[in-house]
Formats: structure tokens, C-alpha cells, sequence
């Protein structure tokens, strides 16, 4: 089992854990929002550090996780046409679709590139003028301002030949859409660092405010997971619900100002669809009219696909915060990385893959008794 | 998939289309960078990098803090992708 042994600053966590122990007095569950600090958490093991009281569930702060079957088929139909150069970043590759997933279809003949940012499909739109060159456009906040360039600069330079499949989700209306649930259990977040760097975290404020919930923008270093948690603990014990900045360092109030002028050129807010979890009303972007020569969906014209997911699958559950990893009957046995049933297991940040990849599938009883999450 | 990697910005210039583009290095394997959306960001800063995309500065001793962890989390693998042409659909890139 791994918790601190390769953590280096075993003392200061340990000072912070201490003091958790000594602020709670009941039982709290927080919701950490992006899959990155989750793959921290399970990692470094600092769920298992934290006092009973202290529940972390994660959420559905995977892109990769949450884009929608429907969309991944479409993805699939526009790939495997043969005047397509395909590309995508590499963990969308594995996500399975009703049928094949990337990797696949490529292996049949398709050509279906790994690209590093979405910049790079210029380049390649450039060298294949006789070719259409899509670009699978997953992500939050902090991805749009790198897909809003690629299409701004893609109009600008007349590559009529460049065009994005849009899949954008926005993090604030899924936290409200989670608060909102019957099920919800989830008391206070920790919110997603990176995100916030664009975005800042204003609009979190009215969020905290409505729903009487903490919320602590937070780093990715086991130290920063730590200490929000801890902030989060605080105001949870003092009856209180506000937006708190842990990453300051990185994270300010009004983010970065002209990426987000730049992201509002081109995309604009819409509805969408969240894998597991269903639509979610202005929680997405979609292409402002102005790019819909650029906007794949409208130009290859793929029909509304009828899909179905594995009915033994929890993962919009998990997505959710209102089970975990362990709560599934197929975890760890039906369903593992190489025969992911649903979305949480196949992107490295997917819940239930940061749970595999650390071990938590071969718990032992004793283990399961002393660490019940 | 947010992840964003610290990077020491080398080189700042103008492509031909007028974009601020610039190299940064990543502990050792240099590649290009988007810097529109960093106009306040000068040769030697350090910028958080994701996706190609500058997002904001960090200081010196945030970003070795940072790079460090990624590394033990190994979420450094998609900087193996080529930024070029893109054609190697063999390597896998975690965004």
C-alpha cells in the first residue's frame, strides 16, 4: 500500500492532516471536481490520511469522461471517412463508442492522428489541401481559449479545409446541476484549479451563495489538496459558504482576461449532453455562427445516432459524486482499463481508472474495514 | 486533462500570420507555445502550459515544484507528442 512513502513533504501534510483531525466534529463530504486532483488524491493515497468524517467523492471534472456517447459516434462516423485526416488528443483514442473506438477504426484503414494541440491541425490542414482535416474539440474551460485560437486563426488564414467537432463543458453548471439532485450528498468542492486560471472564480460566488456550499479553488500538488481540503473543513465547521482561493499562487479572482475575451469571440454557451449524467442546460460551448465553416457538426451533417450504455455500468453515478469506484459489482472484474465498460475507466483521470491503477480493485477485507471508502 | 505544465519561455516572436508564438522549455524538451493569451509574459518568465497554450506566469521555484511532481505522476507524456505534422497516432498524449 502507498500513502506518503514518496511524498516529500511528509511533515507539513502531516501537520495539515492533524489539524483536519482536530477541526472536524461530524461527518463531511466534499466533492473533488477535476479528474487531475483526483489521479493526485488516489495516488498519494491522501483520502486515506484524512479522519472518517472526511469523505472524498470525485466528479465530473473528466472531458474525456463526461463527452457523450453520441458524440464519440459521430466522432467515429466523421473518422472513418477517407477524405478525413482525423485528430485528436490521445486519451479520446481508447473511449469506446457503441461499436469501435479511434484506435480501431484506424487500424481498419482510417487515418486518425495523436495531436499535441490543436494548433498542430493547421499544419496539417496546410499540407492536405486536398483533404478535411477535423479536430476532435474536447475539454473545459481550460482547453477552450487553445480550441477558440486554432478556428480564430483557421478563419483568418482561409483554411476552409480545417474544421472542429465541438464538445465543450463548462464546470459551474455541473456543479449546480449536481447540487440540484435528489441523491446529491456533496457539501462542499474543491474546486479546479486550472479551470480557474482562465476562468478566474467569480462565477462560483452566486454558486456558493445559492446553494450555501464551500467552495476552495484548489491546486494539484498533494500539499494544495490537503490544505483545501482542510479550508473546506473550516468553513463547513463555522456554518459558512464561501469561495475561497488555495491556489493563489497561480489563481486569480478575474482570471486571465483575455483569454476568456478571446474564448467569447468564437464559442458561445449551449446546452449539453454529459456522458452518465444526461443534459445539462448552458453547460457547454458550441461554435458562434460566425465559425459554422469550421464547426464539423454542421458540415459532415452526421445524423442523431440512437446509443446505449452497458446497463451494468455506475459511472454517471460516480460522475456524479454519489458512489465510488468500489461501489460497482463489475469494478476491477468485468470492467478494467483494457475492457472499460464505461467512461470512468477509460481515461487515465476517470474516477474508477485512478482507482484501478492504484490498487484499490485488491483491497484486502482488513483494508476495506479500516479504509471503508 | 487540465493539466498544465510549467515551462521556461526561450524565444518570443511573431509567426507569419502575427500570432505571439514562442518556444518554452520543459525541463529539457523544448517546444512551441502559444503566448497570445501571455502579453505580459518576457524571455526567461516561466508560463503554465497546456495544450500549447501559455495560460498564465508562475514563478521559478512554483514551476521546478510542479514539474517535479509531474514527473513522479509521470503525466509528462504528452510532450512526446510531435508538435510537426502530428502523423505519429502511436504515441499517446494525456491532455
Amino acid at each position: 500500500m502507498k500513502l506518503l512513502d514518496e511524498y516529500r513533504n511528509e511533515a507539513l501534510a502531516q501537520k495539515i492532516v492533524a489539524e483536519i483531525r482536530r477541526t472536524v466534529t461530524r461527518p463531511w463530504v466534499l466533492m473533488v471536481v477535476c479528474g487531475g486532483q483526483t489521479h493526485s488524491i488516489v495516488k498519494y493515497g491522501l483520502d486515506r490520511l484524512l479522519p472518517a468524517q472526511v469523505e472524498l467523492v470525485h466528479g465530473p471534472g473528466c472531458p474525456v469522461c463526461v463527452t457523450s456517447l453520441e458524440m464519440i459516434d459521430k466522432a467515429h462516423a466523421i473518422a472513418r471517412r477517407p477524405e478525413v485526416i482525423f485528430c485528436s488528443f490521445g486519451d479520446m483514442l481508447r473511449v469506446p463508442g457503441s461499436g469501435a473506438d479511434l484506435l480501431i477504426i484506424k487500424s481498419r484503414g482510417a487515418d486518425v492522428r495523436v495531436v499535441y494541440s490543436p494548433i498542430d491541425c493547421l499544419k496539417i490542414a496546410r499540407a492536405n489541401p486536398d483533404r478535411k482535416v477535423v479536430f476532435f474539440a474536447i475539454g473545459f474551460e481550460t482547453t477552450a481559449p487553445a480550441n477558440a485560437m486554432a478556428v480564430w486563426q483557421a478563419r483568418h488564414q482561409g483554411l476552409k479545409n480545417f474544421s472542429i467537432l465541438v464538445s465543450h463543458v463548462l464546470v459551474p453548471p455541473s456543479i449546480a446541476s449536481i447540487l440540484q439532485s435528489p441523491l446529491n450528498r456533496v457539501q462542499g468542492f474543491l474546486g479546479p484549479g486550472h479551470v480557474c486560471t482562465v476562468m478566474g472564480y467569480r462565477e462560483y460566488e452566486p454558486l456558493s451563495a445559492r446553494f450555501h456550499v464551500p467552495i476552495v479553488i484548489t491546486g494539484f500538488e498533494p500539499l494544495d489538496l490537503l490544505e483545501g481540503t482542510l479550508m473546506a473543513i473550516r468553513q463547513l465547521e463555522a456554518g459558512e459558504a464561501k469561495v475561497e482561493n488555495q491556489y493563489g499562487r497561480v489563481v486569480s479572482r478575474e482570471g486571465n482576461r483575455v483569454a476568456q475575451e478571446f474564448v467569447n469571440k468564437v464559442f458561445e454557451v449551449c446546452d449539453r449532453k454529459w456522458r452518465g449524467v444526461g443534459s445539462i442546460p448552458k453547460s457547454g460551448y458550441k461554435l458562434r455562427w460566425e465559425f459554422r465553416d469550421h464547426d464539423a457538426e454542421r458540415l459532415f451533417d452526421v445524423k442523431e445516432i440512437d446509443t446505449q450504455e452497458p446497463e451494468e455500468c455506475i459511472s454517471g453515478l460516480v460522475l456524479r459524486g454519489v458512489k465510488k469506484p468500489h461501489d460497482c459489482p463489475a469494478f476491477g472484474k468485468q470492467c478494467t482499463p483494457d475492457h472499460p465498460l464505461g467512461a470512468t475507466m477509460v481515461s487515465a483521470e476517470g474516477a474508477c481508472a485512478a482507482y484501478y491503477a492504484y490498487g484499490r480493485h485488491l483491497q484486502t477485507a482488513e483494508e476495506k474495514a479500516f479504509f471503508p471508502s | 486533462m487540465c493539466l498544465a505544465i510549467p515551462g521556461k519561455v526561450i524565444e518570443i516572436a511573431q509567426d507569419e500570420n502575427g500570432v505571439r508564438m514562442g518556444r518554452a522549455n520543459f525541463g529539457g524538451i523544448v517546444k512551441q507555445v502559444c503566448l497570445e493569451y501571455t502579453p505580459d509574459v518576457h524571455l526567461g518568465d516561466f508560463v503554465l502550459v497546456h495544450v500549447g497554450f501559455a495560460l498564465g506566469k508562475v514563478d521559478e521555484e512554483e514551476a521546478a515544484r510542479t514539474y517535479k511532481l509531474l514527473e513522479e505522476m509521470k503525466q509528462l507524456s504528452e510532450l512526446e507528442v510531435p508538435t510537426g505534422d502530428g502523423a505519429d497516432a502511436g504515441a499517446r498524449g494525456s491532455p
